[in-house]
């Protein structure tokens, strides 16, 4: 058994830096490397792309980051864990067949899929068996959005990456796990964790949480001392270093910017937080009240102490459905008296709204560069500002009336206040908008299945 | 004395749907008690007024020297939905660090804490 497991996060999330995956294998040694692909709303995305050509609905980009390693992860042996498959695991693993044969290492790559976490196509039966499927926040069953779901997928755990890899996968291809789950997985394969050694679950799930969003741990977003930390233009991504006993190092590899400090990974570790005491996954309940951090050199920090509970009998299931349309449009104003002005505009818009009888669920107004992030907490706005943006957004069921208002914005550049400008992008684009819906199912519902393809 | 919390505390904040969640950690360990005594659940409500529309609840971390609040009802629906610039709750870490405290001198004296100017 290896005594030192080295896990790389090459991105945190789909849209993150294209270099990263490259850099963190050929930057130093590593054994996996962890890429997340998937957010809240990402799945709905990629169902409307499936919709349109059945072999589409996965992280496209993951497709070019293999691009960018592959040679290397075979040369060097290195595993690729990444949750890109979105909701068509099974064509994305294809690609990456096809992407391994171009380049000339089709036969040395075997590649491991995981699927079952996609429900949409068993809502109804669900449903007619009695699972409300309730919003986690709201309490409201799924019923009275079910004509507008667009996607349903529950979140799944390591088991089955743990199987593809114990069947020889170097690539592992799922849907929607859980982002903890890509780095837990490889510690469980290699240091035979049982699945009911609650501690050591835990920590693997926090070794995940800490390196799942990227450069957030290791200084990138970071806000204590930001003016110092070093080189973020050759920011290291964060490395994993896991040993047996379930303890384990945050590093990077040298010569890259950054810097992974004991504070900069409690700010990650508080990222998104909710109950500390109950961190709930599919596999483990991790208690981030017990987490110890000490500083292990420079750039290196350990980690030790943490205890876990036993899983619940619930799987979470991310539903997405189609909850209406919103714009948001911009402009800017300039001194003298820039803010004053932004609000006469503000006055004129809603007036001229009201007067064609548009009706929302929602108008919005903000002054970016006066209040917009922090409100009444700013404070009164400074009266000499060079310039404040109006930004004004409008949501509603009816696209019709968020469209006419995109109609609104440009003719105040001529019909409305003074010293006026930014507004060159354009009209407003019309959005339609895929609502979040969390909600619980029974574990026993969710069947996931391991396919190792090479 | 003043103190102002950004001068003795740093903050991660995200979101959860319609909550933000705001992590606050001491910059020293020697002032999280003080920090954890300050910073109460009535307190952080008060500073928040006008800007969420729910309660707000909060949580202790005394290992990380930090503790989390959550925030509830403040994205405007949050996600995809809200229409605000910062619909994932990114920066009410450091709204909540805008916050003042008053703390009797002798205390301050004995902790260090720099003084607001």
């Amino acid at each position: 058994m290896k005594q030192v497991v080295r896990v790389a996060a090459g991105q945190g999330f789909w849209g993150d830096w294209l270099e990263a995956p490259r850099r963190q294998v050929e930057g130093g040694p590593v054994d996996y490397l962890m890429l997340d692909y998937l957010a809240e709303v990402t799945m709905s995305i990629l169902q409307k792309q499936k919709e349109r050509d059945p072999t589409m609905g996965y992280a496209r980009d993951f497709l070019g980051a293999m691009e960018s390693v592959l040679t290397a992860v075979v040369e060097r042996g290195v595993k690729v864990i990444a949750n890109a498959g979105g909701v068509n695991p099974v064509s994305c693993a294809d690609a990456v067949r096809e992407l391994a044969k171009a380049k000339g290492v089709g036969g040395k790559v075997k590649i491991g899929v995981v699927t079952g976490d996609d429900l949409l196509p068993r809502i109804d039966d669900l449903i007619s068996r009695g699972h409300a499927l309730a919003n986690m926040d709201t309490g409201e069953p799924l019923s009275i959005v079910r004509d507008r779901v667009l996607s349903a997928n529950a979140y799944i755990g390591s088991t089955p990456i743990v199987e593809a890899l114990a069947r020889g996968a170097q690539v592992v291809v799922t849907g929607r796990s859980t982002d903890t789950a890509l780095t837990m997985a490889p510690l469980r394969h290699e240091f035979g964790w049982a699945a009911d050694d609650w501690d050591k679950l835990a920590a693997g799930i926090i070794a995940g949480h800490i390196i799942e969003c990227g450069a957030q741990c290791s200084g990138g977003n970071c806000l204590i001392d930001w003016q110092n930390i070093p080189d973020l233009a050759n920011v290291g991504y964060p490395i994993v270093n896991a040993n047996p006993d379930g303890t384990f190092e945050i590093s990077k590899h040298p010569g890259t910017g950054g810097r992974i400090s004991v504070p900069s990974v409690t700010e990650q570790l508080v990222y998104e937080m909710g109950d500390p005491n109950a961190y709930i996954t599919p596999d483990v309940v991790a208690d981030f009240t017990t987490i110890k951090l000490e500083s292990a050199g420079p750039d290196r920090v350990r980690v030790f102490g943490i205890a876990g509970r036993p899983s619940t009998d619930k799987l979470k299931v991310s539903i997405a459905y189609r909850a209406g349309f919103k714009a948001v449009g911009t402009l800017v104003y300039s001194w003298p008296d820039a803010l004053p002005k932004a609000e006469l505009a503000d006055r004129v818009l809603r007036e001229r709204l009201d007067r064609l009888g548009l009706r929302f669920d929602k108008v919005m107004t903000e002054f970016v560069g006066a209040s917009a992030t922090h409100g009444p907490l700013a404070g009164a706005p400074n009266g000499d500002m060079p310039e404040v943006q109006l930004r004004f957004g409008v949501r509603g069921e009816d696209r019709a009336a968020v469209e006419r208002f995109t109609r609104e914005i440009a003719p105040l550049v001529l019909n409305g206040p003074p010293s006026v400008t930014g507004f060159a992008g354009g009209r407003p684009k019309v959005e339609e908008i895929v609502a979040y819906w969390p909600a619980l199912i029974d574990k026993t519902e969710v069947m996931t299945a391991v396919e190792v393809i090479s | 004395m003043k103190v102002r919390l950004v001068d003795i505390a740093h903050a991660r904040s995200g979101d959860k749907g319609d909550t933000a969640n705001v992590g606050v950690i001491a910059l020293r360990r020697e002032w999280y008690d003080l920090i954890a005594r300050e910073l109460t659940e009535q307190r952080v409500t008060d500073h928040f007024r006008g800007v969420i529309t729910g309660d707000v609840k909060r949580f202790e971390l005394p290992n990380l020297g930090a503790l989390n609040f959550l925030l509830h009802g403040a994205l405007d629906g949050g996600g995809t939905l809200s229409l605000k610039t910062d619909a994932q709750g990114k920066v009410f870490s450091t709204a909540l660090l805008r916050m003042t405290l008053d703390v009797p001198d002798a205390e301050a004296r004995a902790l260090a804490l720099p003084a607001a100017s």
